[in-house]
């Protein structure tokens, strides 16, 4: 976009992306052009269809009170599990993030090489230090974020890493590679992860290929003390619409029509849709296929728990992640060690994106 | 990344031939027909080369509205928390893979010129070429099996240097050898085969005395065949350095197939990428890029002086 914008032609009338980053930037003029993103919430875009997506659905979108972007789909972070495996080795679903680590001592004694979940992926703190309330990413304007990793609830979710990382039920490995399908088809008992596993891994013939009625689902943990449960979210695409565009009207009947249709959201999307009439029927039609063994209501429930402290920056917090905790974890230094070098790496990437760092 | 050595072995060649063939000036009345062949070359090198450096050169001393900006890009760029780290990284790099390319190259040269058999020769000279003849980013893709332990064909071996996962292999004290060893199997094959070039150069009588006054071949390559490649090794060390301060390739696929584990600014070129494009910055990408030509030219200069690449002999 910053060559369109030098150039001073050539935007594209919609675009979809897959990053979270996108409104944070795409919301503001820079280098005094105007800004990229068309506001979406000051009538282009009926009332009636903004409500009808689901809580928090836009927070993504939503810079300065504005809506810039209309959701695709959510992913929420879940718990997924093996209900025949779990059945099998006469385990019960684990109800707080404490029983979810007791779970993974007991598998390490008594069925090692059985996994919990990965800690390999980029979007790991998203599904673990988000679910836990880690204050690492609270962005509180535009251009300001707070940032506290030493909090007891960053510590928390650090140390459970950390003890299943040893115990080798939660390995730093990357559900992308070769090397997770190799060593761990048919020994996933349980993986807390985003709605989109379900296609992406459990069944996919190229990864897991969990056979049908063997997947169930519950809804997000809660640690002990806290009232209710919250989770993270990882990704869920977003469509925005070029402020430049001539065609506005049709640009934005276009993302209407394929965020909230039917046809597309319920009967091809394979994620979770973010309109909630939609999201009903996605999961009737996925309930009536017969491939999971529970109900898929968890999901449903997990779409509005999403905690809303941790925001959507312009600066990947999966890549600072990735770059400063993964090596260090491989090289054998733990999570909770690391805690102060992950703030200051966050502090200095977002000093650099022009944020002010509280 | 080595740019197109076959194009420098074709201007290696012309020159060494114009040398010896023919005499200074021309016969009257002949057309400089020279000057049209390279007037294609000078208006595509100043629409895309000197052009694009002079416009980075304005936007380096300017704000982005235009005004002027006298160093302010310099010492933001030069203090932003990943400059140092990046500069150390492209460091480690070059010496290492300088080192392994003058090194290996040479004596790989000198083995392929000393082998007797004619279709060992060719053969040979055929295997070291073929890597280059991938394209840069296909190769990286390449030594992404390769680095993986589970997919790799040399797991083994990886296995045995305790490095089970690719996450292990990558690790950041890794980078700069594999990075090294990448650009080599991409790069050396073309410099080897222009080092077997240059040996031909080397007058047979020269080295026939030599080995009547008892001269073994260790002492023939030692005192003979490398002073006279003297130049060859600095010509092949400045176009070396100059393609490996603008590392680019290799740590940005690997850094999109790690997912990010290798990080996007880990090269001054790929700083000055986010700089332009994900901080939307392009007076400090200018700027960077201004620092890598100085650091660079003033290098160069050391191996053109140091190697007497511009001595007539």
């Amino acid at each position: 976009m910053q060559l369109f914008d030098r150039a001073g032609k050539g935007w594209p009338d919609v675009v979809f992306s897959s990053q979270n980053t996108d409104a944070a930037w795409a919301s503001q003029k820079s280098g005094g052009k105007q800004a990229f993103a068309a506001v979406l919430d000051k009538g282009l875009v009926p009332q009636k269809t903004l409500d009808g997506f689901a809580t928090g659905a836009l927070n993504p979108c939503t810079v300065d009170g504005q809506v810039y972007c209309l959701r695709n789909d959510l992913a929420q972070a879940v718990l997924w599990y093996n209900k025949s495996l779990m059945d099998q080795f006469g385990y019960s679903i684990p109800t707080t993030w404490e029983e979810y680590e007791a779970l993974g001592q007991k598998v390490a004694t008594e069925h090692p090489g059985y996994i919990i979940g990965t800690a390999g992926d980029a979007w790991t703190p998203e599904v673990f230090m988000w679910a836990s309330k880690c204050e690492a990413n609270n962005i509180t304007g535009p251009k300001a974020v707070t940032v506290k990793t030493d909090t007891p609830e960053c510590k928390r979710a650090a140390s459970l890493l950390d003890t299943l990382r040893k115990n080798d039920t939660v390995p730093v490995v990357s559900v992308f590679t070769p090397e997770f399908v190799k060593k761990y088809t048919g020994k996933v008992l349980m993986m807390p992860g985003p709605a989109w596993y379900a296609g992406a891994i459990f069944n996919n013939p190229q990864s897991l290929n969990v056979p049908a009625g063997q997947l169930g689902v519950a809804a997000p943990l809660p640690w002990k003390g806290d009232d209710k449960a919250v989770t993270g979210n990882v990704g869920g695409g977003t469509w925005f619409v070029s402020s430049h565009s001539k065609n506005l009207k049709a640009a934005e009947k276009f993302v209407q029509y394929v965020t909230t249709a039917d046809a597309y959201q319920v009967d091809v999307a394979p994620g979770y849709p973010a309109y909630a009439a939609a999201a009903k029927k996605w999961v009737a039609k996925q309930d009536a296929s017969k491939y999971y063994a529970t109900s898929l209501q968890p999901i449903v429930t997990a779409a509005s728990q999403i905690w809303d402290g941790w925001g959507y920056g312009i600066f990947s917090q999966e890549a600072i992640w990735a770059k400063t905790i993964t090596p260090g974890v491989t090289s054998g230094k733990s999570i909770v060690d690391l805690l102060p070098t992950w703030q200051t790496a966050i502090e200095n990437q977002a000093k650099v994106d022009g944020y002010t760092v509280k | 990344m080595t740019l197109a050595p076959a194009s420098d072995e074709l201007t290696a060649g012309a020159t060494s031939r114009r040398r010896s063939a023919r005499p200074e000036g021309r016969p009257p009345g002949r057309v400089p027909i020279g000057y049209v062949f390279v007037s294609l070359y000078t208006l595509l090198a100043l629409a895309f080369g000197i052009i694009p450096a002079l416009y980075a050169v304005v936007l380096a001393f300017t704000t982005t509205d235009g005004g002027f900006a006298g160093f302010d890009n310099f010492v933001k760029v030069v203090t932003d928390f990943r400059f140092l780290p990046a500069v150390l990284h492209v460091t480690l790099y070059l010496v290492i893979w300088l080192v392994m390319l003058v090194i290996f190259v040479v004596i790989l040269a000198l083995i392929v010129h000393a082998v007797k058999a004619r279709w060992a020769g060719t053969t040979l000279r055929f295997v070291y070429y073929l890597p280059g003849a991938l394209a840069g980013a296909s190769s990286v893709l390449l030594w992404l099996f390769v680095l993986d332990p589970t997919a790799s064909p040399v797991s083994g071996l990886l296995h045995l240097m305790g490095l089970n996962s690719f996450v292990q292999v990558i690790q950041p004290g890794n980078l700069p050898v594999i990075f090294a060893i990448i650009a080599f199997w991409t790069g050396a094959g073309g410099w080897i085969v222009i080092m077997y070039g240059a040996l031909n150069n080397v007058s047979t009588e020269v080295i026939e005395a030599a080995r009547i006054d008892g001269a073994n071949a260790a002492q023939i390559a030692m005192r003979i065949q490398l002073p006279m490649l003297r130049k060859w090794i600095a010509y092949m060390g400045v176009m070396s350095l100059a393609a490996g301060t603008q590392l680019f390739v290799e740590p940005q696929l690997l850094s999109q197939a790690s997912n990010a584990v290798v990080p996007n600014d880990y090269s001054l070129n790929q700083l000055a990428y986010q700089y332009a494009f994900q901080q939307n910055d392009f007076n400090g990408a200018a700027a960077i890029s201004l620092i890598l030509l100085v650091v660079a030219l003033l290098l160069s200069w050391v191996f053109v002086t140091r190697g007497g690449l511009f001595e007539k002999e």
